[in-house]
């Protein structure tokens, strides 16, 4: 059971240019765990956008499964990509102002084993349809966890405001 | 094009730097992937809906009566 949360390296915060990605590097292999929580909107004209999350740069051996909960009905979906995604970050036809929020957690991210990753997200618009979703995903590499980057799928920009923040969880 | 923001977890330091080429190449990759798999998505709906038109005049009821019918299964 985690007792110690320990904020790694700097929050990112987005300044007025936006960014095309995020990257937490040099990740440090001392903590058991790592969590992500970041809250995200992009410039894509569109009310979702699918945020790819890759690690040490990698573009091969991620799964992943996810329920999704749509304000009014439920469903499930998977399959691989060369990414972990987070399909729900609000995009620019969004309720004005508001951010979705992820949480990215994995254990034993610098062991030698695979690494499995939990997420959760929900979205904030005020629309009928409002996202909630749960994801579990493997990405198949027995290599250390040593950088985890943010990139939208769409090509578009990270927006000002978009934040992140990397926490080393520690077991004793 | 806006920078990609790095924070160097060993040091703290916050860089802003342009995309890699190998960036921008795996970014393009995953677009495409997933207007690919968009389009893909589409046409199985579209085909899904034209087949359950087909059996609909066959039976000789609308698509709205054959959903009320496959209903719960």
């Amino acid at each position: 059971m985690a007792n110690t949360y320990t904020l790694i390296g700097s929050p990112i915060v987005v300044g007025s240019g936006g960014a095309s990605s995020l990257v937490f590097s040099s990740i440090p292999n001392t903590f058991t765990d790592i969590l992500i929580k970041i809250s995200a909107r992009t410039s894509v004209s569109s009310n979702q956008d699918n945020l790819n999350i890759t690690f040490n740069g990698s573009t091969s051996g991620y799964t992943e499964k996810t329920i999704l909960g749509t304000g009014s009905a439920a469903n499930s979906y998977g399959g691989s990509n060369p990414y972990i995604g987070w399909d729900y970050c609000a995009g620019a036809n969004a309720t004005a102002n508001t951010f979705n929020n992820l949480e990215l957690y994995i254990p034993n991210y610098a062991g030698s084993n695979y690494k499995s990753i939990s997420m959760d997200s929900v979205e904030e618009t005020n629309a009928t349809a409002a996202y909630s979703n749960l994801t579990a995903g493997l990405w198949s590499n027995t290599a250390a966890i040593t950088s985890v980057t943010f990139t939208p799928n769409s090509g578009a920009n990270l927006v000002q405001y978009t934040t992140a923040y990397l926490y080393g969880i520690s077991n004793s | 094009m806006a920078k990609v923001i790095e924070i160097n977890c060993e040091t703290g330091e916050t860089i802003e730097r342009d995309q890699t080429a190998e960036e921008i190449a795996a970014q393009e990759q995953a677009a495409q992937e997933a207007a690919d798999r968009k389009a893909a998505e589409d046409k199985a709906v579209a085909d899904l809906v034209a087949k359950q038109e087909a059996i609909a005049t066959k039976l000789g009821i609308t698509l709205d009566e054959l959903k009320v019918l496959l209903a719960n299964n």
